[in-house]
C-alpha cells in the first residue's frame, strides 16, 4: 500500500515542534514509533499534511522514580519499559502490560506516548493510566492559536510555552480522541509512586497473540492495613468508544474485604458499564461476560500482589 | 513531489538517495536498492515478512518509512551469509526443515537473530514468544523451532570456541568460527 503523500519534518527541540504545529495547524501529526500511525496513512485513514517526527527531541525517554511519582518519557518505548529495572521489580502491572502489546518488533519500536495518543479504543495503555490513576503532561504554546497565518515563526511572535497535567480520567474522549489540543505535545505519563498495600493486576484476551484486546482489564487495589480495600482502580479497554474506568466495578470493591464474591460482583459491575460492539470478535453477551471474567482475574492479581506489598 | 534526501548504511554500505517522504523503508531496499531479500507479505504489520534490523535492532519494514531510517544503519538478510558461508541460522533452517515455501523465511531469520542477540540460549518459550510477531503458512512452526534452537547452540558454541583455540594457535581460531561449530 502506497500512502498518500505528506512532508516529513525531523525537530531537534521541542520548541521547534510546537512551532511546526502552530504553522501547519490541523495537517500536523506527530510521529513517535509510527506502529500505530504509519499503518493508518498507508491505509489512507489518515492524510497528515506533515508528519513532525519526535526522534531527534532529546530527553523525551527518560523513566524516573521520584518521591511522588513514576514518569515515563513519552518516547519511551515499550520494550524500554518493560526491561527498566524498577518498572520490572515495583510496577509489575507496567511490566506486564508491556509484554503484551502488539508483537516484539511494535515492542521495539511503538512508544507509550505515541500509543496513549492515539488512543485506539482497544489499546492497551489507557486502560493501565486509567487504573492506575495517572496523569499525561502535555506541552503547548499559549496565545491566540489562530492569530499565525501558516509560515510565520510563531517563537517570534512571542507565544510562551505552557504545561498541562490532566488525569487519565477525562483524558480518553471517543474513538482516536484526546483531550490534547491541536497546538499540544504529549511529553510524559506519570504514575503516582506505589504506596505499600498497593498492587495491580493486568488481564488481555485476545484471538491470537499480537492481536488487538476483545478485552483488557487493569486492576489496581490497595489495602488498608486491616485487610480492607481503601482504594480501587479498574480500566477497561477493547469494549467502548473509549477506554473508560469501571467506576461501578470500584464503588463495590472500595470499603470491602477481599473476596471471590466481591470480585464477582465487581465483574459483573463492569461488565454491565462496558459498551462493546459486536464484531469479529464476538457477540455484545460474550464480551460483557469477558469484561467480567477478565475483571475478577486482574484482580486476583491485584490482590496477591498487593498483600505481597503490605 | 518533494523529496528528502537522506543517508543510510545498508548492510555496511553507505547509500543515499532522494526519497518522497511517503516510501516506505522495504520499498527502499527493494526497489531503490535492489536488495530483494527482504518480503512484502501482508503489508499491515502483522506478518513481519519484512523484517530488518534498524540500529541492531528488529523492525517491520513495511511500518517504517525510509526517511525515519535517515542517518541509520539497516541489515537486511543478504548481509548474513560470509562469502558463500551461510550463517548459522540460514544453515539450521536449512538442516531442519525451517521452511517449505520460503515467504517468511528472510523475516524469520532476522527475528530471530535479533531474539538470539538479546537472548543467546532461550527457551523453547522464549523462542516462541520472540518470533510471535512473524507468520509461518507452511511450516506449523516446530521445525522453525528446532532451527532456531539448533543455531542458538552452534552460536554459543561459536563464541566460546575461540578462546579455547587461542590457547593453542590463533589462526585457527578465526578460520574455527560459526561453519566448524556442529
Amino acid at each position: 500500500m502506497i500512502p498518500g503523500q505528506f512532508d516529513y519534518v525531523r525537530p531537534g527541540d521541542l520548541d521547534q515542534v510546537l512551532a511546526i504545529l502552530k504553522a501547519r495547524e490541523g495537517e500536523a501529526k506527530i510521529l513517535s514509533g509510527g506502529y500505530s500511525l504509519i499503518p493508518l496513512i498507508k491505509l489512507r485513514l489518515a492524510q497528515p499534511g506533515v508528519l513532525v517526527d519526535l526522534r531527534d527531541v532529546t530527553g523525551l525517554d527518560r523513566i524516573v522514580e521520584t518521591d511522588d511519582h513514576l514518569s515515563i518519557g513519552a518516547k519511551a518505548t515499550h520494550r524500554q519499559i518493560h526491561e527498566t529495572p524498577v518498572i520490572r521489580d515495583t510496577y509489575l502491572l507496567l511490566h506486564d502490560v508491556t509484554g503484551t502489546i502488539g508483537d516484539p518488533q511494535v515492542r521495539n519500536w511503538g512508544t507509550i506516548g505515541g500509543s496513549v495518543a492515539h488512543a485506539d479504543p482497544a489499546s492497551d495503555w489507557p486502560a493501565v493510566l486509567l487504573a492506575g490513576n495517572a496523569s499525561i503532561v502535555l506541552r503547548g504554546l499559549s496565545g491566540d492559536p489562530h492569530r499565525l497565518r501558516v509560515g510565520d515563526n510563531p517563537a517570534a511572535a512571542g507565544d510562551a510555552v505552557r504545561e498541562r497535567v490532566l488525569p487519565a480520567r477525562g483524558f480518553f474522549l471517543d474513538a482516536f480522541t484526546t483531550a490534547i489540543e491541536p497546538l499540544e505535545v504529549l511529553t510524559e505519563i506519570r504514575f503516582p509512586r506505589r504506596p505499600r498495600g498497593q498492587g495491580g493486576g493486568w488481564q488481555k484476551l485476545e484471538r491470537k497473540v499480537g492481536d488487538f484486546a476483545t478485552v483488557g482489564v487493569a486492576a489496581v487495589i490497595r489495602l488498608a492495613p486491616d485487610g480492607r480495600i481503601e482504594g480501587s482502580g479498574i480500566g477497561v479497554t477493547g469494549v467502548a468508544d473509549a477506554p473508560f474506568a469501571a467506576t461501578d466495578a470500584e464503588a463495590v470493591l472500595n470499603g470491602n474485604t477481599p473476596s471471590d464474591d466481591l470480585f464477582r460482583q465487581a465483574g459483573v459491575a463492569a461488565g454491565a458499564q462496558s459498551r462493546p460492539a459486536a464484531d469479529v470478535r464476538g457477540p455484545i453477551d460474550y464480551k460483557r461476560a469477558m469484561v467480567a471474567e477478565m475483571t475478577v482475574r486482574a484482580l486476583d492479581t491485584a490482590l496477591e500482589r498487593a498483600r505481597a506489598n503490605a | 513531489m518533494t523529496t528528502q534526501h537522506i543517508t543510510v548504511d545498508v548492510n555496511g554500505t553507505s547509500q543515499e538517495a532522494d526519497v518522497e517522504p511517503r516510501l516506505l523503508l522495504v520499498h527502499f531496499l527493494r526497489d531503490t536498492l535492489g536488495l530483494t531479500g527482504t518480503h512484502v507479505g501482508c503489508d499491515t504489520s502483522n506478518c513481519g515478512a519484512c523484517t530488518v534490523h534498524v540500529d541492531g535492532v528488529s523492525a517491520k519494514s513495511c511500518t517504517m518509512l525510509a526517511v525515519q531510517a535517515d542517518g541509520r544503519s539497516v541489515k537486511t538478510i543478504e548481509a548474513m551469509a560470509d562469502g558463500a558461508n551461510l550463517h548459522p541460522l540460514q544453515q539450521a533452517f536449512w538442516d531442519q526443515h525451517g521452511l517449505q515455501c520460503g515467504f517468511c523465511t528472510p523475516g524469520m531469520i532476522m527475528q530471530a537473530a535479533w531474539l538470539l542477540e538479546e537472548n543467546p540460549d532461550p527457551s523453547e518459550e522464549e523462542i516462541r514468544w520472540g518470533i510471535s510477531g512473524n507468520l509461518c503458512r507452511c511450516t506449523g512452526y516446530v521445525n522453525i523451532v528446532k532451527a532456531i534452537q539448533q543455531a542458538a547452540g552452534e552460536l554459543n558454541a561459536a563464541d566460546s570456541a575461540p578462546v579455547v583455540a587461542a590457547e593453542t594457535t590463533e589462526g585457527q581460531a578465526v578460520t574455527a568460527e560459526p561453519a566448524a561449530a556442529g
